[in-house]
């Protein structure tokens, strides 16, 4: 039970990854690929009616974690204090500069909250890859089980690497939305801009993954003892030439697939080098916490995953008829809120 | 108590108050732009969806803040409260599990095509999503609170070999005898809230003498509603509460009324302050055995009081007894000015009589007031309980994160949120200010 609850934790990375990553991606671009009032708002409304469910997928991750590893949760979190807390403050701001811009029409007002959304999508992608670099690099776990002295280790280069990969990556996916909700000056900066941020995707991404293996021989376990998981690592790579060919011919459906699929197949990398371990200790290996040592009772995690299923059911629903009715380019008029 | 335990007491107060301001005009605004949709679809009238957008853009603006506040209060359970968190999450994970994927979700989306669908779905389709919108908001309510009333009142969970709680039976914990009528008490309070923030916002166009026809509507709306709701706010939702707390949480019963001598038809005092060195009420005045008689429906029942008990138990009596009688207090208040307004309208006067619109106007602060009291005396009252019976407060703490460390970002959240509550006041006043306007329809034509 425990395990299934580790794929439903991978399964809600994923979602995140995808959705909110398009949306923040096409904030951390909104600056470069937006000028005048009118692009800007094309924008905007091309992520306004969907951005806060796709947030949601981050709760439903933390809170999944809570219900699943409460013990791993509260030692991520609360070693993680300070970055935690920042990430919390750029996820406000980036809220509140989209719902409050759009009421006062006047250039300062909107331009401060232009450059305070664009800057916090920037700096959460870049605190994402971040995150991800630490937990694969290990954390320092002390002996009453909770971490020990962490700040020395939080931004080494090993990470900084890895924020600098998710920020073009989101950018890239957020380009690739755009190319499809948008048209006029905005489609063609954005479609302009994908070309060197693949280049810089693939480049990052070689980079890592030899460090990685290199800093972590570890990884590799699963995937000597079970080499059907190569497929993983192997469709990521495929994504990422079918999504360049995609754009190149201006197939924009199947280019912004192409980088969902590779964002999926990454994570699902990632977690399958990682399982069963949630959080690896350096340098007490013994102390970490695992799917195993860290998970509520299976009479729990049964009871939670019936409800589960009917409830992502559900949300499947919502999302199918939300992207449904919002098919198409953006148009801006006065049903639009933003 | 640890230096460190009072900084994360601070900073969840502080964030947990501030996001329930939200909450409360989201749980009590949807159903009301509801029903001002459900008119505009059988009855036709342009009014009426000019209304229904009007309070659909305060009710984003409220929304947006909301969301925004409360994603904090998730992370606080681990990065504050990991203790808490490691100890309790296999229960408790279970309720706010299913807040996120029953509630958030359903939230969040439909309020994505209620804010930008328009035009582009049917008027059906739009109202339907109103609808759904709603139901997202009280499901939420209802998690949360189960949430708490499970703090409150654990049941339906057992100890684990490690020491930690599990959960037994989630039917337990969301038949919990403490929830309900707390969840009934929470809704009906954010009912009653959104009712007075319509009349009032109603009281203001009528006394500016703009929009004359909307503020009317917005006022009938308001009194009407809110009359019904701020008496079952009294009774029989607040009543139960009282008895719930009676039955399971003694000390905090005689907290609530300054009760420090055990009495056989214990009195009610109508003011009065408490004396924790004199363990007695100063200047009291008395309703006599009133007290024995609400929490036990018998004039001449015991009723224990705080010296029946170690000091080690009691919360802090001076903020209970305060809260809870500003919040009876301010219920009462509202009460009289509602029914006030009820004998006005009977005899054709409510749209008109100045002085009245004055009052409705004002009485806008009273419902946050008594709404951020009433969670005072639950949770302060609660005290030294993080886990009634179960989980000290102290206990809860995370053991890496210094004072210091919560300290800074207590700061950090006072000045994001005095900023914040600054500019959400103020943007709300501008689209008071603009007014409902007619005119932003989106044409059918569009669609
Ligand atoms: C508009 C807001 C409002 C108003 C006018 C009232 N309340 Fe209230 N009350 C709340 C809003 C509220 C609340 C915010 O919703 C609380 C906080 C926690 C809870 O469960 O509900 C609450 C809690 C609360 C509790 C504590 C429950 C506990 O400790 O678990 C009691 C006993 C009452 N109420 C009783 C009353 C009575 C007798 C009222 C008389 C009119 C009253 N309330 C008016
Ligand atoms: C599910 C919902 C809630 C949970 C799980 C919860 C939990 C907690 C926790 C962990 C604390 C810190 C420990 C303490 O200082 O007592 C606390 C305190 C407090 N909470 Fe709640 N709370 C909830 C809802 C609310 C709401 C909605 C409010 C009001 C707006 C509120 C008001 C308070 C107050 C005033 C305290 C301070 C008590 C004190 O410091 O003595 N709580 N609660
Ligand atoms: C510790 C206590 C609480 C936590 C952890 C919490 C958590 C959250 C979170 C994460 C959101 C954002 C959801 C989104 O992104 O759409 C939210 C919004 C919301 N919460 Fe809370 N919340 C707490 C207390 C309460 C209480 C006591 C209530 C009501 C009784 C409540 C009702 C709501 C509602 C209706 C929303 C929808 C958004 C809005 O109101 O603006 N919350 N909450």
């Amino acid at each position: 039970m425990a395990t299934f609850w580790f794929i439903i934790l991978v399964v809600l990375v994923v979602a995140y990854a995808i959705l909110d990553g398009f949306d923040l991606g096409v904030g951390a671009l909104h600056l470069a690929v937006a000028r005048a009032d009118a692009e800007r708002r094309t924008a905007l409304n091309a992520i306004g009616p969907v951005w806060d469910a796709n947030e949601v997928w981050l709760l439903g991750f933390g809170v999944g974690a809570f219900l699943a590893f409460p013990r791993a949760f509260a030692v991520g979190f609360s070693g993680f204090y300070l970055p935690l807390m920042i990430v919390l403050w750029l996820l406000m701001g980036r809220g509140i500069a989209l719902e409050f811009r759009h009421h006062i029409s006047d250039p300062l007002w909107q331009g401060a909250w232009d450059v305070i959304f664009s800057g916090s999508s920037l700096l959460l992608a870049l605190f994402y890859g971040v995150a991800v670099g630490n937990v694969v690099t290990g954390v320092p776990i002390g002996a009453n089980g909770y971490f020990q002295g962490l700040f020395g280790w939080i931004l080494n280069p090993y990470a900084l690497v890895m924020g600098l990969f998710s920020v073009a990556l989101l950018m890239l996916h957020g380009a690739y939305y755009l190319c499809l909700k948008a048209d006029g000056p905005v489609y063609e900066r954005a479609s302009r801009a994908a070309e060197p941020l693949w280049a810089a995707v693939l480049a990052l991404g070689i980079v890592l993954t030899a460090v990685t293996f290199a800093l972590r021989p570890e990884l590799l376990g699963n995937y000597r003892t079970h080499p059907i998981w190569l497929l993983a690592p192997l469709a990521a790579a495929w994504c990422v030439i079918v999504m360049r060919r995609a754009h190149r011919r201006r197939r924009h459906s199947a280019a912004f697939l192409g980088s969902s699929g590779f964002m999926a197949a990454l994570l699902a990398a990632t977690a399958i080098g990682a399982y069963p371990y949630l959080l690896r200790s350096q340098p007490f290996p013994e102390r970490s916490l695992t799917v195993a040592n860290a998970a509520a009772s299976s009479s729990g995690l049964v009871t939670a995953a019936f409800w589960l299923l009917p409830g992502v059911l559900l949300i499947l629903l919502y999302q199918v008829v939300v992207y449904r009715v919002f098919a198409g380019k953006v148009r801006i008029n006065a049903g639009a809120h933003y | 108590m640890t230096d460190t335990a009072i900084a994360d007491r601070i900073q969840f107060t502080f964030t947990v108050m501030f996001h329930y301001l939200f909450p409360i005009l989201t749980m009590g605004l949807a159903p009301l732009i509801v029903v001002l949709k459900t008119l505009h679809l059988t009855r036709g009238e342009p009014r009426y969806a000019a209304a229904a957008r009007f309070w659909t853009k305060i009710f984003a603006l409220n929304f947006a803040v909301g969301v925004i506040t409360g994603i904090p209060m998730e992370f606080q359970f681990g990065t504050n409260w990991a203790q808490f968190s490691a100890f309790a999450g296999g229960v408790i994970g279970q309720t706010l599990g299913l807040e996120g994927v029953f509630s958030f979700f359903l939230e969040s989306t439909f309020l994505g095509i209620l804010l930008f669908g328009e035009g582009r779905v049917s008027p059906r389709a739009h109202w339907l999503s109103a609808v759904l919108v709603a139901v997202g908001a009280w499901l939420s309510g209802l998690f949360i609170t189960a949430t708490n009333a499970w703090m409150q009142h654990p049941v339906g969970y057992r100890i684990a070999a490690d020491g930690t709680v599990q959960l037994a039976s989630l039917g337990a914990l969301l038949g919990n005898p403490f929830l309900w009528w707390q969840y009934a008490h929470v809704i009906n309070g954010a009912v009653l809230s959104a009712a007075v923030v319509t009349a009032s916002v109603g009281a203001y166009y009528l006394l500016a003498g703009r929009h004359v026809e909307f503020g009317r509507l917005s006022v009938a709306l308001g009194v009407g509603v809110g009359v019904v709701f701020s008496l079952t706010q009294l009774f029989p939702t607040g009543d139960m509460n009282s008895r719930n707390v009676t039955a399971y949480q003694p000390v905090k019963l005689a907290a609530m009324e300054g009760l420090f001598a055990t009495r056989y038809g214990a009195p009610i005092a109508i003011i009065g302050m408490p004396s924790t060195t004199e363990h007695r009420l100063l200047d009291p005045v008395f309703v006599p055995d009133a007290l024995s008689f609400l929490a036990y429906g018998n004039l001449r029942a015991e009723v224990k009081g705080l010296n029946d008990y170690p000091q080690t138990e009691w919360p802090l009596v001076q903020i209970t007894y305060y809260a809870y009688h500003i919040m009876v207090g301010l219920g009462t208040i509202l009460i009289a000015a509602l029914l006030l307004g009820v004998a006005l309208w009977s005899r054709g006067a409510l749209f008109t009589s100045r002085w009245f619109l004055w009052v409705l106007m004002l009485l806008l602060p009273f419902p946050y007031i008594a709404n951020e009291a009433g969670w005072v005396v639950t949770e302060v009252g609660r005290q030294p309980w993080l886990i009634y019976g179960l989980l000290r407060t102290a206990a809860g703490v995370s053991p890496t994160v210094e004072a210091g460390e919560t300290i800074f970002t207590v700061l950090g959240f006072a000045g994001m949120y005095a900023l914040l509550g600054v500019l959400a006041v103020f943007l709300a006043v501008l689209l008071v200010l603009r007014g409902p306007d007619e005119q932003t329809a989106p044409s059918e034509a569009a669609r």
